[in-house]
């Protein structure tokens, strides 16, 4: 019998100098700082236009479908697929909550809940061809985008529905109120951000404590506070801002919880799990006993109830279905989870690094409209900025 | 005559494994050369080294060819002097036709532009020389195995063929379509043309071979003359086997039990050819505390009759019944087997067996994540203990669990595999090659840890190419060929002999 103890192999290190661990987790940070840097790029060349309480809640409520749909086109490209239909989809559901609500008189309530599940189906029906027909999604999803198009003019008939009633447009113009009653501050909002950030930060000790009682090598606890103050200063910063202006958008909030949901099932459950090991190799998974067909079924199903929520925000912000709604959406929301550092070969992505990329989309987009930059130059450097963050990326991994 | 090849020397290694060690091997010229060999003997390694897949310096001896030390530093540079090889797994090209498959790389063109009617002659004249009656421009996926095999050969002679080497090619042929392949060899040797036989099928190369070099391990055990001494099976069935057991098996006392499993009349058939049965009526049982082999040439259905039982992850049309603990299970999707007790570790961990992407933690929970959670959320720490534990007990080699399983050599990858298969704790483990591609000291760690799961009372199912570890390892060796279980044998009077006698046998019938 072999006699040796585990102690002689190896044991796991625990520390590592702060250099090694900002090169080894440059990735994690790389993105929220080249997001920052734009940030202050547009600050600075539009004359603190950017940051403006005004511009600032615009930017959350022109990106936020584009935010949502980018929390479920990660899961999808986890999985090793693509979705090429969501802009259709939202079109299409727009036009038919427009429909629903002005012309056959169904109150926002039941609407919204009609085209969430009417979303879902949309999804299964695209999911079932994916994941039990295997026709590769690249082609189910852009028949999807095709029909979906097609019947969004049909639905509407060529033309423009609206305006909405006041309850459903609320979902997209409204704030929420301040509990507080403060005049020309909104107290809730800084609260809420304070809060929320209280939250993160008590999280994260707790998950750190938990580490180090495990003997797990720890982010070194200067970086630690670092990222910690940074975030806080940046979010606290954010309400701020906001507060002086109208408060916190209802979009935002549904966003925000959004993204703690899926930043949650993605890291810390076993369906997140299983879906990263779909996408990192699917026989392997098949054969460790996950069903693979199902998983990539309701990646699709999400996806699509997550286009249908995008498709309400946008025809509420509009107060109107437009047969134009939601045209090239997809490529935007592709874009976000690419530069967002996801893996186009699947099993790599994080649901961060999405909301990121969905940001830095939409914080150029603002910028640059903003300086007058034509909407033709503004596609050229967007399509720069995707190829030049993803090559960066194939770079650095290659390395 | 004079030699056309002779290899001096050669000896290749491989990170912890040497594959040849200094083999001498000379083919005549015009003659017919068999090579054979256990499975890893090295066979395949020495004709990659010859035509210069392994280029010169990756190993080290002088090959000479046509009175020349020749250096090839690639695949073109063998073929350029008339050096062909045709693989065990054919390289054609299925959606294009035989005369652009046949030209592929060397097309019939001036300036890049294909001269059709040119194509089609040549195609012709070759295809006539090989004796294959189809048109030119009948795709490759509308052909058999066995005219796949002949525009293989025709491929070969368009480029001026001097020396053929053909990697079993009979294996996946019927009776007639070897034969007309082994004609089609004696034809080409009557026209100059040497050639190289890599075979397991004796009868066959005691039917064209003029000499034979027999490998094991390693090294060239000898060269039979065939046409000066009469060279019987026997021999050469203990040249391929003839080594002594040492010490690179534990020792264990097997404490066998009453029987936990048993599988009746499983068959399958292949996943595309719905007639072609690869899984004929198996019958097997194992005992509580056994270590069960399945000995076979590859090929023979092992592993597809592994798959089919693990959850029909391979075949079609499966049928039979599996029985655990004397009641009848359900094993129709992995996610059943697993419930019910089968764990099954695979031949091919990079494809099959690993996220190769995700840690070393990630991949031993992955088939029983419910055992690190609670409500569908992970208890990371929890999580993290098992890795941590499994990591002590099998000695995987590694930083961290947090190591990437791809950055790991392939005995610390095996040993993830068992380990996510240990954690998900089946009643019976099936472990198909799980020694395949591993150094000797991880493949005694390997083994160990098959013994103590043995005798924690669990039965085990072992399905391995490498007689001497079945041998070693085994309580019991079933010995499959063709699909069927054709003998069964104990471990007091199984024997390499034994084994390759009940395959030649069957193979013959």
């Amino acid at each position: 019998m072999d006699t040796r103890t585990a102690d002689e192999i190896e044991a796991p290190r625990h520390k590592t100098s702060r250099m090694e661990f900002v090169k080894t987790h440059f990735r994690d940070y790389g993105m929220l700082l080249s997001l920052l840097f734009i940030m202050l790029f547009f600050q600075v060349v539009t004359d603190g236009t950017l940051l403006r309480p005004l511009n600032l809640t615009n930017l959350v409520l022109q990106n936020s479908y584009i935010v949502i749909m980018a929390l479920g086109m990660l899961l999808v490209i986890v999985a090793g697929h693509i979705d090429l239909s969501v802009g259709s989809i939202v079109g299409f559901l727009g036009g038919l909550a427009a429909m629903m609500m002005v012309r056959w008189g169904f109150d926002p309530v039941t609407t919204t809940i009609a085209c969430l599940i009417a979303g879902g189906l949309i999804g299964a029906a695209q999911g079932y061809w994916v994941a039990y027909f295997k026709v590769p999604s690249f082609i189910v999803t852009l028949a999807g985008m095709l029909v979906f198009k097609g019947l969004t003019l049909a639905l509407l008939g060529g033309m423009s529905v609206g305006p909405f009633p006041v309850g459903f447009q609320r979902l997209s113009s409204g704030f929420l109120p301040d509990v507080f009653g403060g005049q020309g501050f909104n107290v809730t909002a800084l609260f809420l951000g304070v809060a929320s950030i209280a939250v993160m930060i008590y999280f994260s000790l707790r998950s750190r404590a938990n580490q180090i009682k495990h003997a797990v090598e720890t982010v070194p606890f200067g970086l630690f506070a670092f990222k910690n103050v940074l975030l806080a200063f940046l979010v606290i910063g954010f309400c701020y801002l906001l507060a002086t202006y109208r408060g916190l958008p209802n979009v935002l909030v549904i966003m925000a919880v959004l993204i703690a949901l899926y930043a949650f099932v993605t890291n810390r459950t076993t369906i997140g799990r299983r879906i990263y090991a779909l996408g990192g190799n699917e026989k392997a998974a098949k054969l460790s006993g996950i069903k693979t067909e199902r998983l990539t079924f309701l990646t699709f199903v999400n996806m699509g109830v997550l286009a249908g929520l995008a498709g309400l925000i946008f025809a509420a912000r509009l107060n109107t279905a437009t047969p134009k709604a939601g045209l090239g959406f997809e490529l935007d929301v592709i874009a976000a989870v690419f530069i967002g550092g996801a893996s186009a070969t699947g099993g790599v992505g994080k649901v961060t690094g999405a909301v990121i990329g969905a940001f830095v989309m939409g914080v150029m987009n603002n910028g640059m409209s903003i300086l007058g930059i034509g909407i033709d130059y503004q596609q050229v450097i967007k399509g720069l900025v995707l190829l030049a963050a993803v090559s960066l990326d194939v770079y650095n991994r290659k390395k | 005559m004079n030699a056309i090849l002779e290899m001096r020397g050669i000896t290749k290694t491989f990170p912890g494994v040497k594959a040849l060690d200094n083999v001498n091997i000379a083919v005549k010229d015009g003659e017919i050369h068999a090579l054979v060999g256990e499975n890893g003997a090295g066979k395949s390694t020495l004709m990659k080294v010859l035509s210069g897949v392994y280029p010169h310096g990756s190993y080290s001896g002088e090959i000479h060819y046509e009175g020349q030390e020749r250096r090839f530093s690639g695949i073109a540079d063998s073929e350029k002097l008339g050096i062909i090889i045709i693989h065990q797994e054919l390289a054609l090209v299925p959606l294009l036709s035989i005369a652009e498959n046949i030209f592929l790389g060397n097309e019939q063109a001036t300036f890049g532009v294909i001269d059709r009617s040119l194509t089609f002659m040549r195609t012709k004249e070759l295809l006539k020389l090989v004796g294959l009656n189809e048109a030119p421009d009948v795709l490759v996926t509308n052909l058999g195995v066995g005219k796949q095999q002949l525009v293989e050969i025709a491929k070969a002679l368009s480029k001026k063929v001097k020396l053929l080497i053909l990697d079993e090619p009979t294996a996946s042929l019927n009776e007639q379509d070897s034969d007309a392949l082994l004609n089609l060899l004696l034809r080409f040797k009557e026209q100059g043309i040497s050639s190289i036989l890599i075979s397991h099928k004796l009868n066959e190369i005691s039917k064209v071979a003029d000499s034979i070099t027999v490998l094991r391990d390693g090294g060239a055990v000898e060269t039979l003359d065939c046409r000066t001494q009469e060279v019987s099976e026997d021999h050469i069935i203990r040249g391929m086997v003839g080594r002594t057991m040492d010490e690179r098996y534990p020792t264990r006392e097997p404490k066998i039990g009453e029987t936990i499993f048993k599988v009746e009349n499983w068959s399958a058939y292949h996943p595309l050819h719905k007639h072609v049965q690869v899984v004929k009526n198996v019958n097997l049982h194992i005992r509580r505390g056994e270590i069960v082999g399945i000995a076979g040439l590859m090929g023979a259905g092992r592993t597809e009759f592994a798959m089919s039982l693990f959850g029909r992850s391979y075949g079609q049309k499966i049928s039979g019944r599996v029985g655990l603990g004397g009641k009848e299970i359900d094993v129709s999707t992995v996610e059943k087997a697993v419930a019910n007790g089968i764990a099954y570790a695979t031949e091919d961990r990079k494809t099959y067996g690993l996220v190769l992407g995700e840690d070393i933690r990630k991949n031993v929970t992955l088939a029983h994540l419910e055992g690190v959670s609670k409500n569908f959320v992970i208890d990371e720490m929890q999580e993290l203990a098992v890795a941590n534990d499994y990591r002590a007990k099998m000695r995987i080699r590694s930083p961290s669990v947090f190591q990437e399983t791809v950055n790991l050599s392939g005995g610390n990858q095996q040993k993830v595999v068992l380990s996510k298969w240990l954690f998900a704790d089946p009643e019976i483990l099936i472990l198909d090659e799980p020694t395949r591609g591993i150094d000797v000291g991880a493949k005694y760690e390997i083994y160990m840890i098959i013994n103590r799961l043995a005798d924690a009372g669990k039965g085990v199912l072992m399905i391995s190419s490498e007689m001497p570890e079945l041998l070693g390892m085994c309580d019991r060796i079933y010995v499959m060929n063709e699909g069927a279980m054709i003998a069964e044998l104990d471990s007091a009077e199984a024997s390499q002999e034994k084994i390759m006698h009940a395959i030649v046998k069957s193979g013959r019938r």
